[in-house]
């Protein structure tokens, strides 16, 4: 046998390093915390199940998942994961009121700003500068804006019954 | 014991349960699909272990929890829940640029008003 250290799964799994390990490429010996979090939440078993019904060029990225998933589990053993969901929805649409508040100050301060426009020898009986105003186009751009608010938050709900974050 | 009045988790171990079974209160037999995906990704000593390492009134939301993010990984068996982080934080980032722009928007407004005042009082 040559003289290649066993990944990090093996040494914890206190087994041989097979040529073939499945866990080899992703659990280097020099990081025994990636894999001990992992072992510890999902189990090494289930782990290397998840890989092996996985393609080869998949399951890096499913490992930095489930080591990022692990983490938060042991981070917060209640919620996991899905407290920092719930914590990152609240922040979008905190956000995105936000948004809107400012979008809809803008909105003002162009009416505002109107009355104030100098408009010299206007004929009262002429109304068609009423249609040269960009009002419309902006009241379009604030209608779509707080109506993808409604529909985030449509979606949030179908996925989640409830805030788990008070 | 009747195998009626086993949970979903028994249901699916095939054993017995028992009157203090852990997962009883989380897994009712009605929905067998919510403990296959937890049993799937996670393995039931696993959860078992979980719940029961938590005080008994957190147990239901660390249930829901665990079974949200089994239903993820099944779904996505790359990136599970994880995915949805990602998107979130992106929502975050663009929101926030937009809100940059939109401040400094009014600020730009906010000037061009006053020297319209300023303009006006002129006249």
């Amino acid at each position: 046998m040559g003289g290649n250290s066993p990944c990090a799964s093996c040494k914890l799994l206190r087994r041989r390093c097979a040529k073939d390990c499945i866990f080899a490429p992703y659990f280097p010996p020099d990081d025994p915390h990636k894999f001990a979090i992992v072992h510890k939440v999902f189990g090494a078993s289930n782990v290397s199940k998840m890989l092996q019904e996985l393609p080869v060029h998949q399951r890096a990225d499913a490992v930095s998942s489930l080591v990022y998933e692990a983490n938060a589990r042991v981070r917060d053993p209640v919620y996991g994961c899905v407290g920092a969901i719930s914590f990152l929805q609240n922040q979008v649409s905190q956000l995105q009121m936000q948004l809107a508040v400012a979008e809809a100050e803008i909105l003002c301060i162009q009416m505002q700003q109107e009355p104030m426009m100098p408009t010299p020898q206007i004929d009262p009986d002429d109304k068609s500068f009423l249609l040269q105003n960009n009002l419309p186009h902006q009241y379009l751009n604030f209608t779509s804006s707080s109506n993808n608010v409604i529909h985030d938050s449509l979606k949030r709900e179908s996925i989640f019954g409830h805030d788990m974050v008070s | 014991m009747s195998t009626s009045s086993r949970c979903a988790a028994c249901r699916h171990l095939r054993r017995r349960c028992p009157s203090d079974c852990i997962f009883a209160p989380y897994f009712p037999a009605n929905d067998p699909h919510r403990f296959a995906c937890v049993h799937k990704i996670y393995g039931s000593s696993k959860v078992g272990n979980m719940l029961q390492d938590l005080p008994v009134e957190l147990r239901a939301e660390a249930a829901d929890a665990i079974c949200i993010e089994a239903e993820c990984r099944v779904q996505d068996p790359v990136y599970g829940c994880v995915r949805m982080i990602s998107l979130l934080q992106q929502q975050i980032h663009n929101a926030e640029s937009q809100l940059v722009k939109a401040r400094a928007e009014i600020a730009v407004l906010g000037s061009h008003a006053q020297e319209l005042r300023h303009h006006v009082q002129d006249i």
